[in-house]
């Protein structure tokens, strides 16, 4: 399929749930419309409101302290990650010691962590950034475990062969292995972060994508929570795009399924 | 097998450091999962001398990777000695190079990095082991393709590359495991003649691990043939005595080469079919 045709069919999607949306919220079926504009809003009002955020320029802040809370959790939980994952991966005694208790936190829903995360760094943005943490740590953790312990022998033989010592073999083995599986695992770590985020936000906070929905949900401003999702999806899009960006100069090396070899 | 001039009548004795490698009654015996013990190999004595070219040819399974692991310090045998150059072997055989069977290139290195890597471990400056690392490629016929990645290169030019990476070491040892086992053989071909030409350059004591005697004799100065597995031993040795420079495709027209694997494929047939049966293959 031809690029400008996928493109015009992913915008006929847009287009036709748009206009299903307006239609089935504005033209009255027997008297009222078959979805109730309070509970639904209307394409043209969640437009408004959008437009209102941007060119009055309230909506910056909000976009900023989201994408810092993203960032920071994203970096901290990252660097952790990586951190104890090659620990445990080195040392296979201190992975058996604590694999329970990994696991356990692991299975824990990271929702009913945040009450303690709000205690404990109050209703700024570090509380945020803790929950985001708490997500993207595993997630980093278990490809970068994965990572090192699974180089091939052959591969580590080989190095051995070559001379490496304990160093250079970390350096030129287990580190690019390692930050191979967590570049593949780059998009879902990111997404986490911003869940984290907003998610923090959402349940007690005074700025942020995350807050902004609640404000509106708090006054029954379906227009406003619509503009807020519809503002954070966005977000996301263009984040994931930028990983993607990323992702592509960074595993240069790794096959591509679809390109042909010569 | 001990290493007398029966056979060859040209050759003369060595003295003790002329030899590379020497196995001396090595047995090898893995653990199994089930605490049972596998013995791969039992007593085996070789050796590979100075700038000897010396095939390893058996039956599948029957431990002829064991024998180049143990040679390589990979492995420790658990009865038997190791000497390298008439010194005994404790750990890792720093003055052997080895090509494996397996993938064993670095993916997310260009060919190059891949070359060079094995110099900058020893500490040459990067630029220099690059600069060395192209001269292997070219070498290698290899010298346009430094930038591309390994899963962009066929097979063989993996195996070139392999080749290239060993070798930049300079090793007075070459360890060698079914390097072109996977390849068709055209390619196979080729590899080898590529490979007897940097040898005859420099000329290192090879052990060459194979299931293909038409290679083992085409590319020795002597081939050793091993029982099937479990606990083998090695039962037989022959001097490959075709002049050298050789061809890989014509060296195999030679009356004596057709002479020598009649000889050779007598002693190894039955152990073929003794293998088989162990591995359940056929």
């Amino acid at each position: 399929m031809s690029y400008i045709r996928l493109l015009s069919l992913q915008v006929a999607v847009a287009v036709v749930s748009l206009a299903l949306w307006h239609l089935l919220t504005t033209i009255p079926i027997g008297g009222k419309p078959l979805l109730p504009p309070f509970f639904f809003s209307t394409p043209l009002d969640v437009a408004a409101q959008v437009y209102k955020w941007f060119a009055d320029g309230s909506i910056w802040r909000h976009l900023w302290i989201t994408l810092t809370e993203a960032m920071l959790a994203f970096v901290i939980g990252s660097i952790g990650g990586i951190l104890v994952g090659f620990w445990f991966a080195r040392q296979p005694m201190v992975a058996a010691v604590f694999d329970p208790y990994v696991k356990m936190i692991n299975a824990l829903p990271r929702i009913v962590l945040a009450p303690i995360f709000t205690l404990w760094f109050g209703l700024g943005i570090m509380s945020k950034v803790a929950l985001g943490v708490t997500l993207v740590f595993f997630i980093v953790f278990f490809n970068v475990y994965q990572g090192v312990k699974e180089v091939s022998p052959t591969i580590l033989a080989n190095a051995r062969m070559l001379g490496m010592s304990e160093r250079q073999l970390m350096r030129h083995v287990y580190w690019p292995s390692a930050l191979s599986w967590m570049f593949s695992s780059l998009h879902t770590s990111v997404g986490f972060a911003v869940v984290g985020a907003v998610v923090g936000e959402y349940l007690g906070s005074a700025a942020g994508l995350g807050y902004l929905i609640l404000q509106a949900e708090g006054t029954f401003d379906i227009a406003g929570v619509f503009a807020g999702m519809f503002v954070l999806a966005v977000f996301v899009v263009i984040i994931d795009w930028m990983v993607t960006l990323i992702e592509r100069r960074l595993l240069v090396w790794r096959p591509v399924a679809a390109e042909t070899r010569t | 097998m001990v290493e007398t001039s029966v056979a060859g009548g040209g050759t003369q004795a060595r003295a003790a450091n002329d030899v590379a490698v020497r196995l001396k009654d090595v047995t090898i015996e893995f653990r199994m999962a089930d605490r049972a013990s596998y013995k791969a190999v039992e007593r085996v004595t070789l050796t590979v001398n100075e700038g000897e070219f010396v095939s390893i040819v058996g039956p599948t399974g029957c431990g002829k990777t064991t024998l180049l692991n143990v040679a390589a310090g990979l492995y420790q045998p658990s009865a038997g000695a190791v000497e390298i150059f008439g010194t005994g072997l404790g750990g890792l055989n720093g003055q052997s190079g080895y090509l494996f069977q397996a993938e064993a290139l670095f993916p997310w290195k260009t060919a190059l990095e891949n070359v060079a890597i094995g110099l900058e471990t020893v500490g040459v400056p990067v630029a220099q082991a690059r600069a060395r690392a192209q001269d292997w490629l070219t070498r290698v016929g290899l010298g346009k393709f430094g930038a591309r990645y390994p899963h962009m290169l066929s097979g063989g030019q993996r195996k070139r590359v392999g080749l290239a990476q060993v070798l930049i070491r300079d090793p007075k040892i070459l360890l060698m495991d079914e390097p072109f086992g996977p390849l068709d053989a055209q390619t196979r071909q080729i590899m080898g003649n590529l490979l007897l030409d940097l040898w005859s350059q420099n000329r290192k004591a090879v052990m060459f691990v194979t299931h293909d005697l038409e290679e083992a004799i085409a590319l020795s100065d002597r081939v050793l043939i091993m029982s099937a597995g479990p606990a083998s031993r090695i039962i037989g040795e022959w001097r490959v005595t075709l002049p050298r420079p050789r061809d890989i495709a014509e060296v195999k027209l030679d009356p004596l080469f057709h002479q020598l694997h009649r000889e050779i494929w007598q002693a190894l047939k039955d152990e073929v079919l003794e293998g088989y049966k162990q591995t359940g293959g056929g």
